[in-house]
């Protein structure tokens, strides 16, 4: 184990808990909102570990969604994982089979982008203790919150709305995501007809606007491109 | 909106996020070599999978056609952490935005 290297890593996943802190509190808010109790909010934690999934699950769970329906839309939040996985495969391609499983179940939005950035940078470092550090880190400092938040969520009164707070972190997060036009179109279209279907059974609303949403996203950027092109 | 699932169907639904999510973190690092890139055309949906999805997930919460059910105090914080969110994207700054507003209208008028 090279400690010098896990430690780089862990130091620089610290600002970024700053970011995680509140987040974990609200999947374990989540969790509490939805009727559960700890053991959902720390099983989810551990075996789905990626907090919007979480949190999303949580909500549909709570409002009786058919399983299917939050099984589906849980994974579809998690489809960016693809991204990332195949990003940083060929910094992870000289290790064993058995490392490979580990480093992929600790593999997060932050950890990737930390750990990519000090691939690519100059300074040598080893990849897989530098990634360690931050990842398990990061993952840590998931599983306390979730359980302060469950804890938390106990205690506080329901006229405070303590359940707003999760709309709240999907805001914070859905901000960025809104990089062009295009991406700005498929959240205008997917939140749009999310609020116009709310009423529909089968949570129809969320997932006929996320799918015209991506549809509308993925029009937008080909003839935006096309009239580039010209 | 507390759940009315039984701990056996919750726990099957946690697994099968569970399995799924791994699969796609594993993909292409236990594939590489044999499949080293995502196909364009599937990237290109990923792409968009964040904006629209979370825009689904986050609007119902702020805004209701139903008067019955429409929540100002929701609509206002709603919109002022939208404007923080996009002033700073910081998730604590827009939390507490969002929060704190909330509470104003609620507890303050």
């Amino acid at each position: 184990m090279d400690t010098s290297a896990f430690r780089r890593g862990a130091r620089d996943a610290v600002p970024l808990l700053l970011g995680i802190v509140p987040f974990g509190l609200v999947a374990g808010i989540a969790a509490v909102n939805a009727g559960f109790g700890l053991t959902t909010a720390v099983g989810l934690s551990v075996v789905v570990f990626a907090g919007a999934s979480q949190i999303a699950a949580l909500e549909l769970l709570g409002q009786d969604a058919p399983l299917t329906v939050v099984v589906a839309t849980a994974v579809v939040i998690n489809l960016r994982y693809l991204m990332y996985s195949a990003s940083i495969a060929p910094y992870f391609r000289e290790f064993t089979a058995r490392w490979k499983a580990v480093l992929a179940y600790v593999l997060t939005d932050q950890a990737y982008a930390i750990s990519v950035a000090s691939y690519r940078s100059d300074r040598p470092v080893d990849r897989k203790w530098y990634y360690l550090g931050a990842a398990v880190t990061l993952w840590a400092v998931w599983q306390v919150t979730t359980v302060a938040g469950a804890l938390l969520g106990t205690g506080v009164p329901d006229a405070w709305g303590l359940e707003f707070a999760i709309p709240l972190v999907f805001l914070a997060i859905l901000v960025p995501a809104i990089e062009d036009r295009a991406s700005a179109v498929a959240a205008v279209v997917g939140g749009a007809l999310a609020v116009l279907g709310a009423g529909l059974p089968l949570n129809l609303g969320l997932l006929v606007g996320s799918a015209v949403g991506i549809t509308a996203g993925v029009v937008t950027e080909s003839v935006w491109g096309a009239s580039d092109g010209d | 909106m507390a759940t009315s699932y039984d701990p056996v169907a919750v726990a099957a639904a946690v697994a099968a996020i569970g399995v799924l999510t791994y699969a796609c973190r594993l993909s292409f690092i236990a594939l590489f070599g044999r499949l080293d890139e995502i196909p364009s055309g599937v990237e290109r949906l990923l792409r968009f999978v964040p904006a629209a999805v979370l825009a689904a997930l986050v609007l119902p919460s702020f805004v209701t056609l139903d008067a019955a059910t429409f929540a100002a105090d929701k609509f206002v914080a709603g919109a002022l952490a939208a404007g923080v969110a996009w002033k700073t994207e910081d998730v604590f700054a827009t939390m507490a935005t969002g929060m704190g507003v909330l509470w104003a209208v609620r507890f303050l008028f």
